[in-house]
Formats: C-alpha cells, sequence, structure tokens
C-alpha cells in the first residue's frame, strides 16, 4: 500500500488506535459528553485510514488532488479530531477543548476552522450523498483522488442512506468507498430489534456495489482489503466492517449504555487503567 | 421565467464548464438542450431531491458552480435539511431552482404548491433567495446567481408570464427596481405579481392616487434603503406576493419597518392566509379566490386606505 506519510507497520497502526481511544477518552470525560462506544468501533478503521491509506498532507489539507474522507457518522467526531491531531492536521492541545465553550471542536463533526475536516455532519443519511458528489465531480474531472465516506450502522436505516447507494452504481463510482462501522447497536437497541440490516451485504450487492465483509479491529485485514480497490470494475466499493461497540475497554463492549453513557469516576479510572494496560 | 433561467444557463454553462445542472428528474422539454448539449454538465439524480442536493454540495466542494432543479416544493422543503447542513453551512456554491413558485401549477393540487417557500429559506444563513418577477429579472437573475459566490435560491414561475422590463433594465441582488414613481402609496412586489401590480396602480392613477411600484426580487437581502425610502415619502405600503404572508416578503418588510423606527406609515401584507388550499383551479383562477387578482389586490388596498366603497366597486372599475 502506498504510504501516507502516516505510520506503515501493523504495529505502529495499532498504537494509533490505541491514542485514538486514549485521547477520545479524555476528550468524553472531560465534556461529560456522549458517543465513546460510536467512537470505539471505528479506532482501527480510522487508524489504517489516516495511518497509511488516505492520500492526504497535513501540511495542506487544501490540497486538490488528496483523498476525501467524510465521517458520516459524525456523532464520532473526538475520534476523528484525535487522528486528524495525531497526523498534525492541528496540535493535539487542541483535543483538551473538545466540547467545550469557545472551542473549535463541536461534538459532531464539524469543518469550520478545523484543519483536515472535508465536511460537517451529525444528522445522520447525509455524508454519502456529499462523498458521492465529490466521487461524481472527480471522474468528471480526470482526478485520480478516492472519496471515502464512513457511516453508521444506524443511518442506513435512512432512506437518504440509500438514495446514492443507487445513484452510484448507476454511475459506477469505482473511486468511492463507503465503510459501514457495523456495531450492531444504535441508539435505542441493537439494529436486530430496532431496524434488521440484514442480509446486509446482500442488500449492498443488490443495489450494484462491489462488496467486502471485514473484521473492522483488525488493521492488517483492514488494510489488505483497501490495497484492492476497487473490488470489482466499474463498481462502488462497500467495506461492512464488523466491529463491536465500545471495543477496547471490557465493560464498554458491546454495551447498548455505552451509546450514551459518558465515562467519569472510577468508570473513567478503569477505563483509562485498561487502556494503559494494553498499550 | 423558466425559459428565460434555462436559455441563459445552458449559455453561461458553454463557457464555464464548472457550471453542473442536476434535476430531480423534471423538465422534460426544459432541460432537454442542455442535456444534450453539455451532458459532462448535466445529471439526472432521478426522483431523489435529497441525493439530488446532498450531491450538489458535494460537486461544489470540489469546485463546480451546481444547480439544483425541481419543481414547486420538492427541490425546496423535502431536502430542506440537505440545504441547511449541507448547502448552507458549507456555503457551498449550490443554486437551488424551483419552477412554478406560488401556485402557477394550480390545478396539480396543494402539493405542487410553493407557498411557504421563500419563508422558509429566508431564514437559512448564508442563502441569496431571488423570486424574480418576469422573464427580464429571471434571466438576469440566473447571471447574477452565477456570479454570487454561495447559496442562492431561485425561484421562478412556470412560463409564460408577460415580460415588464427592458432587456437592459439595471439589476442587482438585494436592489429593488422601481418600476413606476409615485407619492401616494407603494407597492412592494415579489415572485411574478408585478403585472397585477402595475394594473392596480394605473387603475389607482386615473382616479388621482399616485402609486409607487418596487420590483423586490431579493427577499433575503431586502433593499432596505428603497423600503424606508418609500415610507418616508409615500403614506402606506402594500406588500404583493404569491406565498403565505407570514415570513415572506410580507414578514421582512414588516419586520424592518416596525424596528427601523421611521415613523407611521399605513402597512399591509397582501399574500395567501395561513390556510392550505383545497381548490382546485389554474394559476389565475386560484389568485383571483384568495385576493391576489387585479381586483382583489385593489379591494384590499382601497379597503386598508379607507375609500369609499361606492366609488371603487372594485370588480367593475377592473373590468374597464
Amino acid at each position: 500500500m502506498k504510504s501516507n506519510g502516516g505510520p506503515e507497520d501493523i504495529t505502529a497502526l495499532n498504537e494509533l488506535a490505541a491514542r485514538i481511544r486514549y485521547h477520545t477518552l479524555l476528550m468524553v470525560n472531560k465534556a461529560k459528553s456522549a458517543h465513546i462506544g460510536t467512537c470505539y468501533s471505528m479506532a482501527e478503521l480510522l487508524a489504517v485510514l489516516y495511518g497509511s491509506f488516505l492520500r492526504v498532507d497535513p501540511e495542506r489539507p487544501d490540497w486538490p488532488e488528496r483523498d476525501r474522507f467524510v465521517l458520516s457518522k459524525g456523532h464520532g467526531a473526538a475520534a476523528l479530531y484525535a487522528v486528524l491531531s495525531e497526523r498534525g492536521f492541528f496540535p493535539v492541545g487542541w483535543l483538551e477543548t473538545y466540547y467545550q465553550n469557545g472551542s473549535r471542536l463541536a461534538g459532531h463533526v464539524t469543518h469550520h476552522h478545523v484543519p483536515g475536516v472535508e465536511v460537517s455532519t451529525g444528522s445522520l443519511g447525509h455524508g454519502l450523498s456529499i462523498a458521492t458528489g465529490m466521487a461524481l465531480s472527480a471522474k468528471r474531472d480526470g482526478r485520480t483522488h478516492r472519496v471515502v465516506a464512513l457511516l453508521s450502522d444506524g443511518e442506513c436505516d435512512e432512506g437518504s442512506t440509500w438514495e446514492p447507494v443507487m445513484f452510484a452504481s448507476h454511475h459506477q463510482l469505482d473511486n468511492l468507498v463507503a465503510i459501514v462501522d457495523y456495531n450492531k447497536i444504535q441508539s435505542l437497541g441493537t439494529v436486530k430489534e430496532v431496524m434488521d440490516l440484514e442480509p446486509f451485504a446482500d442488500k449492498w450487492r443488490a443495489f450494484g456495489w462491489g462488496v467486502r465483509e471485514i473484521d473492522g479491529h483488525d488493521v492488517t485485514e483492514i488494510q489488505s482489503t483497501l490495497s484492492t480497490l476497487p473490488f470489482e470494475a466499474g463498481r462502488p466499493n462497500c467495506v461492512i466492517a464488523h466491529t463491536v461497540k465500545g471495543k477496547g475497554v471490557s465493560f464498554m463492549e458491546d454495551k447498548l449504555l455505552w451509546h450514551y453513557r459518558t465515562p467519569q469516576g472510577e468508570e473513567f479510572a478503569d477505563a483509562l487503567a485498561e487502556l494503559e494496560a494494553r498499550s | 421565467m423558466r425559459t428565460a433561467f434555462i436559455e441563459t444557463l445552458l449559455e453561461l454553462a458553454r463557457l464555464d464548464e464548472r457550471i453542473t445542472l442536476v434535476v430531480g428528474d423534471l423538465g422534460f422539454g426544459v432541460v432537454t438542450n442542455f442535456m444534450q448539449e453539455l451532458p459532462k454538465q448535466f445529471v439526472n439524480a432521478g426522483v431523489a431531491e435529497q441525493n439530488m442536493t446532498g450531491l450538489a454540495a458535494g460537486m461544489a466542494l470540489s469546485g463546480k458552480i451546481v444547480f439544483t432543479y425541481s419543481i414547486a416544493n420538492f427541490p425546496v422543503l423535502r431536502c430542506l435539511e440537505q440545504i441547511r447542513n449541507d448547502v448552507c453551512y458549507h456555503n457551498a456554491n449550490v443554486k437551488v431552482v424551483s419552477v412554478g413558485g406560488g401556485m402557477a401549477y394550480g390545478s396539480l393540487g396543494m402539493t405542487h404548491h410553493a407557498t411557504e417557500d421563500l419563508a422558509i429559506m429566508r431564514a437559512l444563513p448564508n442563502i441569496m433567495v431571488v423570486a424574480p418577477n418576469d422573464p427580464v429579472e429571471a434571466k438576469l437573475a440566473t447571471s447574477a446567481v452565477i456570479a454570487h459566490d454561495g447559496p442562492c435560491y431561485l425561484r421562478l414561475g412556470r412560463g409564460g408570464e408577460p415580460i415588464i422590463h427592458c432587456p437592459d433594465v439595471e439589476f442587482e441582488l438585494g436592489k429593488s427596481i422601481q418600476v413606476r414613481d409615485g407619492s401616494d402609496i407603494t407597492l412592494i412586489v415579489t415572485g411574478g405579481l408585478l403585472p397585477n401590480a402595475l394594473h392596480v396602480a394605473e387603475i389607482l392613477n386615473d382616479d388621482g392616487i399616485s402609486v409607487r411600484v418596487l420590483s423586490m426580487h431579493t427577499i433575503s437581502h431586502l433593499d432596505e434603503e428603497a423600503i424606508l425610502r418609500a415610507a418616508r415619502e409615500t403614506n402606506a405600503i402594500f406588500t404583493v406576493e404569491e406565498h403565505s404572508i407570514l415570513g415572506g416578503l410580507g414578514g421582512g418588510v414588516a419586520e424592518l419597518l416596525l424596528e427601523s423606527g421611521v415613523g407611521p406609515v399605513k402597512f399591509k401584507r397582501i399574500g395567501l392566509k395561513r390556510i392550505f388550499s383545497s381548490m382546485v383551479g389554474d394559476q389565475d383562477y386560484l389568485r383571483s379566490q384568495c385576493g391576489l387578482d387585479v381586483a382583489g389586490v385593489l379591494a384590499t388596498i382601497t379597503d386598508t386606505l379607507g375609500l369609499s366603497t361606492s366609488k371603487w366597486n372594485v370588480r367593475e372599475v377592473v373590468a374597464k
């Protein structure tokens, strides 16, 4: 895989994922904010994307040839800010201001005055359309960059998610990658209970996408999968990343509670101890 | 207006390959030439307005000047959050175009009437809201929104509107056009009712009432100077729009007048009441039922001014 200036090897990528989790824990603790579970389920995905896959340059966030990344699941903002700061788009010190009065770093992804953030998100079901527009523009302009959108499973309830799914295959946008962080838990219950997505991969295939199902916490598998793009010539690419909500802290893993609960007091100390023991 | 828009757009798109037209599978017979001549600058998003708008934002953020196009409420209300979050918040260079503003698609029914769109668009930050009054304004507005770097909403008639202005009329977003001068009352008009307002002005003028008429094509950025001058120089102001009296032109002018401290001036909003119309009929019929035809506008003005009803049997006056 072509290096983007980030860490090259598997160990380094796992370390980057660990730092994303560490920063995120401190951020949501200080902010007393929610969504740590959703940040943790995509830590390895972000680590591989920003650590090695995306062709981006922290020195030139507006570089026209850069790959575009859209975090459609905008509630995972803390993890995105963490990886951007780790890659040098802005100082790591900014992370302390997350959610605070007068900060640049809002609780949902915002692009205003935050280098490296392509688009603001937060209302679900918007990101894939924007990414599709970017991919179509790139095709028409003869540019070679890729566009990656990272979606939550919950936002696949939105009809507006499926509109660009249809559009992208009709227009053969094989420069577009949709990664679904399939952690199987949404706001009020499991995906299976709330709005079952299965047969999920078949749905994407039926819409004309090339689909891969992977372990979304295995950086080797994430890397090797992304190295085979496009999966099928002339088709947009879907990676269904099977993940665990709250991955990395034992008492948060696969728990609905940690969609909203914020780690404070003993829970914060325990989580911090676990993360430190693993790194 | 529709023809003036698409012809102007095609003309300018030939010169600037960034200009892209994204339609929501509507525009049969209207967008055909554009589609055939400039296929690389044309997209049919299908019957999917949310994607049409999000897609447009993504293309605009990639350097294009993107027009979304559909009819009535479809490109506005169906995808309102995409306009708010994806277009306006990002200041993306997207121009939302609706054909059939007001009750232009009369007999098609309430779902096809755009009668709250101006108020809703006007409440959004960053977007320039433009409702031309005739085909000349529609043509000039099309060029102007392309020149304006940022979100715009262009609300057009359906077609067949009379030409009011000379082709070389001075047009600038945010500046009204004074179509006739007058010293007694002022009519401020947006979105296609200018011919009716001018007819009303002539009738009143014949009876010795001097009427100023302003075409207020831009309603997000009202021409405050012209409105306040009218408030100082004339005795009454009437806003005329084929739209709810809430939040559109009338609402905007009311806000301005009250906050400006300009002093007492009679003021009345002429537009649609806050009710859904379930009447069936073409645009002229519906206008007449809603008090927006010449007789209706005249009646509201004479009532407001307290002119004698015997003298102002408006239907007879209009019939002359």
